[in-house]
């Protein structure tokens, strides 16, 4: 088996793409995600990969070089943050679009203005649109053994698409946590060897890419590609199953915790799962039903699991680390009303925005949160249905309590 | 040295039924180009009119490998192409010499792709950037760009009753790109093929980037006639406004010299862009034309003399 080690979260990634070792890699240094390409070109410097480096200058042309050279043929990672993946923008679609296998390790910050350095998921759920395949990690272990998994799901035939790999920044990307890691040969084994389709430097086989798509032929790509993101579900699990037996860790689209028989629960991202866990397991030890849903992976959506998995829950508070400005709530809330639109057993729902720009996330807010759907789990009733919490100005429940 | 009898026998690699405008000058320099190239091609467009027109889906004017993903990144593409080149000859999965071109229009280039231009180059990738410049972004409909000549009535710098077109100077990349202290630079004209294929070889040959700027006649644009493409062309370098030369590694060579440079009237009257500089109350604006021009010319004299 593998050997245990201390890592922040960025080298736990560097050392999975060292493992993996990629034919190349482009990126532009952005805090918190800088780590992993640092790392990583530490080991290119030392002869420990055959990976060629292109260190571009802007986030869009990392992306463009990543998309020139996946049409070239072969295997490609970068890594970014922030307003490094909003200058990608343009080029997330496009590389979307044109069915390339990238995986990107997307270390969660929040985006400008005002700027700010710290984790929230403003990044990557805005690119949530995008066509990219996106998979969040709790801990260190977990984006270490998601950038792994990434690369099989992103080169599966049925998919062909890229994959965003995402952990919290500072949190996860700067902190020192305890992991396993596997050898280079079990990894090496597990990701194969990169099966090019239609490649550029086929100089005998001429092919173009980038046509010009108009409205006789732009419809049947783009449907091809909203069937590649849904032949997706199954090999994120196909994928999940086969790295369990090299590394004895299951993953699934989501997590739950206490959720068999919890009657009040909370939906939450990445790190701050963990602290929540904290507050299940005292309450629990008080005898109190509570429970905690971590989704995995965001793109695809697991509508019809997730529907399941909270059936028989009376109140949950899904929490957004990411505001929709306008919508009735986060990225996430929208996601599981839309889940448990068709159910016909569906839990009272509220939202809690938090964490925007790093701001702590503490036991306390979370106890209270619980006793928020304590109380709408005792008189059925609401009273909001998402707001800012652990804010200035925050009244009623908070200011009152 | 390129024999014109052994580039007319090569097919070229821009096929016929493209839908370039009569008269373009672009598919002549593209096809110009890569006929003298020594080994097979792989090719990175930027947005633009020669992408737009050459694969229109199902269909593909292009018989080499060739790319196209966004507008502002030709130079980033081409480099992601050719440092997977490098990544897979290191492992032996490829052995055969490939080269890279990568062709923007003056907007993807002197103007939104500046950036992935200039750092694609101080990078060292092995490939050449071909700028084919028609002054303007011909594709959305004439807009203005950096490449657009003083004076020039375009659609975002119309003439009209107080401001007689485009107010600024045109940027000068050529001079901007041989700053990067790459191995190979020139200017070139679809007119002089001789010259143009001498230099197109040149570029191929230095192992790090090659930059071509080439002047590209569009008679849309221009609101010049189709048949006065190659003339246009040659009338550009014989103004002075647009002069053939080449940097070699820093040396700045003239590569031709007009026995009698003509009066730069002869350019600006044929094209219907410049008509409202020869209003009698214009004479000014031509006179300072044709000052700057002496005396770019004077100064690139004094380069190619150190």
């Amino acid at each position: 088996m593998g050997k245990l080690v201390a890592l922040t979260g960025n080298i736990a990634v560097a050392t999975a793409m060292k493992q993996i070792n990629p034919d190349v890699c482009a990126a532009y240094p952005i805090t918190p995600s800088t780590q992993v390409m640092e790392q990583f070109s530490e080991y290119v410097a030392d002869g420990l990969v055959d990976t060629e480096l292109i260190a571009t200058e802007s986030e869009h042309s990392a992306m463009s070089a990543c998309i020139g050279a996946a049409a070239a043929g072969g295997r490609v990672m970068t890594a970014t943050s922030s307003q490094g993946l909003a200058l990608m923008w343009e080029m997330l679609y496009i590389a979307a679009g044109m069915r390339f296998p990238i995986t990107l390790a997307c270390v969660n910050r929040a985006l400008s203005a005002p700027i700010n350095i710290h984790g929230d998921h403003s990044d990557s759920m805005g690119a949530r649109d995008s066509g990219w395949i996106q998979i969040y990690a709790e801990n260190a272990q977990e984006a270490y053994d998601n950038q792994i998994q990434t690369v099989r799901i992103a080169e599966h035939m049925d998919v062909r698409l890229p994959v965003m790999s995402c952990m919290d920044g500072f949190i996860t990307s700067h902190a020192v946590d305890s992991l396993e890691l596997l050898d280079d040969k079990a990894v090496r084994d597990f990701v194969g060897e990169y099966k090019a389709t239609y490649p550029l430097l086929d100089v005998e086989h001429p092919v173009t890419y980038g046509a010009l798509d108009l409205q006789d032929y732009f419809m049947e790509h783009k449907r091809a590609q909203s069937e590649a993101m849904k032949n997706s579900r199954k090999v994120i699990l196909d994928v999940a199953r086969e790295y369990k037996k090299i590394s004895g860790r299951g993953f699934e689209y989501f997590e739950e915790y206490y959720m068999d028989d919890a009657e009040i629960a909370i939906v939450i991202l990445s790190s701050a799962a963990g602290t929540v866990k904290v507050v299940v397991d005292e309450m629990r030890a008080k005898g109190e039903k509570v429970g905690l849903l971590r989704p995995r992976v965001f793109r695809p959506f697991p509508y019809n699991e997730i529907a399941d998995a909270l059936s028989n829950v009376k109140a949950v508070a899904i929490m957004d680390r990411a505001d929709s400005h306008g919508a009735e709530g986060g990225p996430l809330f929208m996601e599981f009303k839309s889940a448990l639109y068709n159910s016909k057993k569906q839990p009272i729902m509220i939202n809690k925005i938090f964490g925007l720009g790093g701001r702590d996330l503490m036991l306390p807010d979370i106890e209270m949160v619980y006793r928020e759907l304590r109380d709408i789990k005792n008189t059925g009733k609401i009273r909001t249905l998402s707001e800012y919490i652990t804010v200035r100005g925050e009244e009623a429940a908070y200011g009152k309590a | 040295m390129v024999k014109l009898k052994d580039l007319i026998q090569k097919e070229p690699i821009m096929e016929g039924g493209h839908r370039m405008c009569l008269g373009c000058g672009a598919p002549i320099i593209v096809n110009l180009i890569l006929r003298t190239s020594d080994a097979p091609v792989v090719l990175a467009n930027a947005t633009g009119c020669l992408e737009v027109a050459s694969t229109i889906f199902p269909y593909t004017a292009w018989r080499a490998p060739w790319m196209h993903s966004a507008f502002e990144n030709a130079a980033a593409t081409a480099s992601g192409i050719e440092t997977m080149y490098r990544a897979l000859r290191k492992k032996g999965k490829i052995n055969k010499k490939i080269n890279f071109v990568a062709f923007g229009g003056d907007g993807g280039t002197y103007d939104i792709g500046f950036q992935s231009l200039s750092g694609a180059l101080e990078r060292g990738h092995r490939f050449l950037y071909v700028c084919y410049d028609n002054g303007a972004y011909m594709n959305t409909g004439v807009q203005r760009s950096s490449a657009t000549p003083f004076g020039a009535s375009t659609t975002t710098s119309p003439a009209g009753v107080v401001i007689q077109g485009k107010l600024q100077k045109r940027k000068d990349l050529t001079k901007i790109v041989v700053a990067h202290n790459i191995p190979y630079v020139a200017q070139a004209s679809p007119h002089n093929w001789l010259d143009l294929t001498k230099k197109a070889e040149k570029a191929f040959s230095v192992d790090g980037p090659s930059f071509l700027n080439v002047v590209s006649p569009c008679p849309p644009g221009w609101k010049s006639e189709a048949k006065d493409t190659i003339g246009l062309s040659k009338i550009a370098v014989d103004t002075c406004f647009w002069p053939l030369y080449e940097v070699e590694n820093g040396k700045y060579t003239i590569n031709y010299k007009p026995k009698e440079k003509l009066p730069i009237e002869a350019w600006l009257k044929p094209q219907g862009r410049f008509r409202h500089l020869f209003k009698p109350e214009n004479a000014e604006l031509l006179k300072q034309i044709q000052q700057d021009i002496d005396k770019e010319w004077e100064a690139l004299q004094r380069l190619a003399s150190l």
